[in-house]
């Protein structure tokens, strides 16, 4: 049991896959939630996802630009949610009991 | 001179825009003084042309004049040009000659109608139109004029338009004509194809050196025909010409006695190389139906109790006749009758005017009679009409019936036979007719309290201005057979005369029968004249036998009520089915792409949502589908 | 034991991002949330970018979720969301197929071109009892190397963030908007 356990080493493969799984969840929480604060957790998740992903090649391709990339990613994302949520804010501040299906103004 | 021919339409166009100028202003009797004089003026130059022509040798008697290129389209290269020969310029004359004369009595006859100037008005167009239409160099430039008279017809037979059925009548013949024209422009379509070009010159050329087949010439021949039988009034496209009588008298007597109705033999003649290389049951069926309608009329106006009718009906029987002889191959003896029938006809009609003037526009003949003692220089000119059209010696009538007569008996005796029958009913509804309105007791006092009129009616004889055409075209019924009598060559002056145009397709009949035995026939057709003559005296003043003229005639065998009926039941209905097509098929195919595109745009209406979910989940779709692109190409590929 | 590390960070993160999506209540969804950036955090140290898993855990779980906790306490959104019933029926399939497919593709992608990915780097540089801060060395010497155009912007983009978030959400008085 042991010898199994050391014998199976996590490859690159394996954590670009858990990146995958990590992104399909995001996206069908982005699809099926209609609170809008939590579509962008979600929305967190999958640039998670994307972190991992590049992270895990940096180590197999030994290119440091891969973490640089995830450096930046981040700082962004921060920047994201700052104007994100003050969107959300500003547009949310007028109607109780948020949902995102209420601002249909574009039903045609 | 030849280059004046432009003049001789151009007179009678210059008086229509005047009199449409200046028309109201000038009045009665200044604007048809105007009229007439534009006419005779067209007269007197085709005159000069003729003898013109008459200097010049045979072969040299055809001359173009072009006024300017008309339509230069590709490889259609259509010209505004006439062509001046003599077949056209023996046509224009007794157009502008018999023209002139009718002007001249319908100054006398419009006088004191409300609309004097607008009457010559058409007149004049309608003098240049059938002038267009028999100097034409090409089949266009006859088209504008054939056009031109079908129109001028419409509007002089509705010229009382007040009057409900001279309306009716003027739409009848227009249609009517119309479904005759198609046929001219179906030919006219065939022509250019078959020879490139519409000229008479181009496609006579063809038809003679061979470069025409002869399914495009019968193509050509038939769809001209059927043309010629609307214009000409033949069946089964007669039926606008007795009731075009609605419109003035001189307007019976110039179109439909002299002129308009002539386009459709005249055209024919044109065209008769064409038509000789045509197959064999082409003339075969010109003639057929010409006798058919020439025996059809005639027992139709042996009923008819209007004056006019019976000389309608006259007119499509003597047409008949004339679509015999074409039929035939006998050009020059359809031209020959075409003139003399003008003559007389014109002259039938406007006597016929005459007595209706006199008679304060009474036209029932049941009403008249004894006339002639009241009226003695229309009586004088009638009777040497109706000795014409009777075909007694030696008035006009006889030699052209009677060549022609000798041509269909060449064909086939059957023709012939046929035609004579024809012509004794020709002399016994003739004589009927001289009868009732000449002789007899005088019964325009019998119902005068039912026409109103005021206690003793008495008929008066016509001014001087009505009634000197009359004697002018009676002296021509007279010594008009003198253009070609048949017993030798030297006296056939109209067929030295045609020659050039007609040699192609006149038919030699020396040595035939028909030909050895002439004289025989010529003594049998005086005998049919003579017996027609005895049986109506008979029979109308003496009352030896009672008079036959059932109702079945008398309405035309019901022929056009026919057309009437069919045309408003069955024909109806299917033009309301063809209308339903329309309605539903096509419209509803048009208007279905509309509710087609209407009902996509509301299926994908749908989609738009305005919710942001349903737009992340096609943004999310989209990925999807780029996935597996992008995995099949990496993969697959 | 990198497996182990591997199957616990995996639980973390997958634990987390499905509470993320199933759990109705906002607060509790971004405590799941946290959960999975633990993971993710874990998961870089085991890959050697310990910086980044530093900044994950201060900027990300630090600041970015208390800032959503922040928005969720200040709008009055927790009540609980009605997650059994979808307007649109189309939706829940959808986001199945949606989500089944970029997964399943992506990992297909993934498995056919394990063989392809090659060495290009200089390679990470692991640190050691003598060299500690061998990464963040290596990874500021690329971010202020290479990529210090990229820096330079993005610390723009910083800015104009923040800016723009002032800006959007201000209450906007009734008199100055008339003079708008």
């Amino acid at each position: 049991m042991s010898a199994l356990i050391a014998a199976a080493t996590p490859t690159t493969t394996w954590y670009l896959v858990l990146a995958a799984v990590l992104f399909g969840i995001g996206t069908v929480g982005v699809l099926v939630r209609r609170n809008p604060l939590v579509m962008f957790m979600c929305i967190e998740l999958m640039l998670n996802a994307v972190n991992l992903s590049f992270v895990a090649l940096a180590k197999r391709l030994g290119d440091i630009g891969g973490q640089t990339t995830v450096f930046f990613v981040m700082v962004v994302a921060a920047a994201e949610v700052v104007v994100g949520l003050g969107i959300i804010v500003s547009i949310m501040r007028k109607r109780p009991g948020a949902n995102v299906d209420d601002i249909s103004a574009l039903k045609g | 001179m030849l280059d004046l021919i432009w003049l001789i339409p151009a007179l009678p166009l210059a008086g229509f825009i005047l009199i449409l100028l200046f028309g109201r202003l000038l009045g009665e009797p200044k604007s048809g003084i105007l009229a007439a004089s534009m006419v005779g003026a067209s007269f007197v130059v085709t005159v000069a042309v003729f003898f013109e022509l008459l200097s010049k040798t045979t072969e040299e008697r055809h001359h173009v004049l072009t006024a300017f290129s008309w339509m230069p389209i590709g490889s259609l290269h259509v010209d505004l040009a006439f062509l001046a020969d003599p077949l056209s310029i023996t046509m224009a004359l007794f157009v502008t000659g018999i023209g002139s004369l009718i002007h001249l009595y319908a100054i006398g006859y419009m006088h004191g109608d409300p609309k004097f100037s607008k009457f010559f008005l058409y007149l004049n167009l309608f003098v240049f139109s059938m002038l267009m239409l028999v100097m034409g160099e090409n089949l266009l430039v006859t088209f504008l004029g054939w056009e031109g008279v079908g129109t001028c017809s419409y509007f002089l037979i509705s010229f009382w338009h007040t009057r409900e059925s001279a309306a009716t009548a003027g739409k009848k013949a227009f249609v009517t004509n119309r479904v005759g024209d198609w046929g001219v422009m179906m030919a006219m379509f065939l022509a250019f194809g078959a020879t490139g070009t519409l000229s008479y010159a181009g496609i006579n050329h063809a038809a003679e050196s061979g470069a025409l087949s002869a399914v495009t010439a019968t193509g050509i021949a038939m769809m001209l025909f059927i043309g010629a039988c609307g214009k000409s009034a033949q069946l089964p496209l007669y039926i606008w010409l007795p009731d075009a009588m609605e419109g003035p008298t001189p307007v019976s007597a110039l179109i439909h006695a002299a002129t308009m109705v002539t386009a459709g033999v005249f055209l024919m003649t044109r065209i008769s190389p064409v038509l000789s290389i045509a197959y064999d049951w082409a003339p075969t069926v010109i003639a057929v139906v010409g006798v058919a309608t020439a025996l059809f009329a005639a027992t139709v106006a042996v009923a008819q109790t209007d004056i006019k009718k019976v000389l309608a009906y006259s007119t499509v029987s003597q047409l008949g006749f004339m679509f015999l002889a074409i039929g035939s191959g006998a050009y020059v003896a359809a031209i020959f009758h075409m003139v003399t029938h003008a003559f007389f006809k014109a002259l039938l009609f406007l006597g016929s005017g005459s007595v209706i003037h006199g008679m304060h526009h009474e036209q029932d003949m049941r009403k008249m009679g004894a006339l002639r003692v009241l009226m003695p220089i229309t009586a004088l000119t009638f009777i040497v009409g109706w000795l014409a059209i009777a075909g007694v010696p030696p008035f006009a009538g006889f030699w052209s019936k009677d060549e022609i007569l000798l041509f269909a008996f060449a064909k086939s005796p059957i023709l012939y036979v046929v035609g004579m029958i024809t012509a004794l009913l020709t002399a016994y509804y003739m004589t009927r007719q001289v009868i009732m309105v000449f002789f007899g007791e005088a019964r325009w006092n019998d119902h005068s309290e039912e026409n109103g009129a005021h206690g003793d009616f008495k008929p008066h004889e016509s001014p001087k201005v009505m009634l000197a055409p009359l004697v002018v075209l009676a002296g021509l019924s007279i010594v008009g057979g003198a253009l070609q009598l048949p017993f030798n060559h030297n006296t056939k002056f109209l067929e030295k005369w045609l020659e050039p145009v007609i040699e192609f397709g006149e038919k030699d009949i020396s040595g035939t029968w028909a030909d050895n035995n002439k004289y025989i026939l010529l003594i049998v057709a005086i005998v049919v004249a003579l017996t027609g003559i005895a049986v109506s005296y008979l029979v109308y003043s003496k009352k030896k036998f009672a008079a036959i003229e059932p109702n079945v005639m008398a309405q035309g065998w019901f022929y056009d009520k026919g057309i009437s009926n069919f045309m408003g039941g069955p024909g109806r209905k299917a033009f309301d089915g063809i209308t339903w097509a329309d309605r539903t098929i096509v419209d509803g195919a048009v208007n279905g792409v509309g509710k087609l595109v209407q009902g996509a745009g509301g299926f994908l209406r749908k989609g738009q949502t305005g919710a942001v979910r349903s737009y992340a989940a096609a943004v999310g779709l989209g990925v999807v589908a780029l996935l597996v692109w992008f995995f099949v190409r990496g993969v697959v590929l | 034991m990198e497996l182990v590390v591997f199957v616990f960070a995996a639980a973390m993160i997958l634990v987390g991002g499905i509470g993320v999506v199933l759990r109705s209540h906002p607060v509790h969804a971004a405590l799941s949330l946290i959960l999975t950036l633990f993971g993710v955090a874990v998961i870089f140290v085991s890959q050697e970018a310990h910086f980044l898993a530093a900044v994950q855990v201060i900027v990300y779980a630090g600041a970015i979720v208390v800032l959503f906790l922040f928005v969720i306490m200040l709008l009055g959104v927790d009540r609980t969301e009605d997650i059994k019933t979808e307007p649109f029926k189309v939706q829940r399939p959808l986001a199945i197929i949606v989500g089944l497919g970029v997964t399943g593709l992506v990992t297909a992608a993934v498995i056919t071109s394990r063989d392809v990915v090659a060495t290009r780097g200089a390679g990470i540089i692991e640190p050691a009892m003598t060299d500690p801060d061998s990464n963040i060395r290596q990874l500021s010497r690329s971010v202020f190397g290479d990529y210090v155009v990229a820096f330079e912007v993005t610390s723009v983009l910083l800015v104009v963030a923040v800016v723009g978030t002032v800006l959007l959400t201000r209450k906007v008085k009734p008199a100055s908007k008339e003079s708008q």
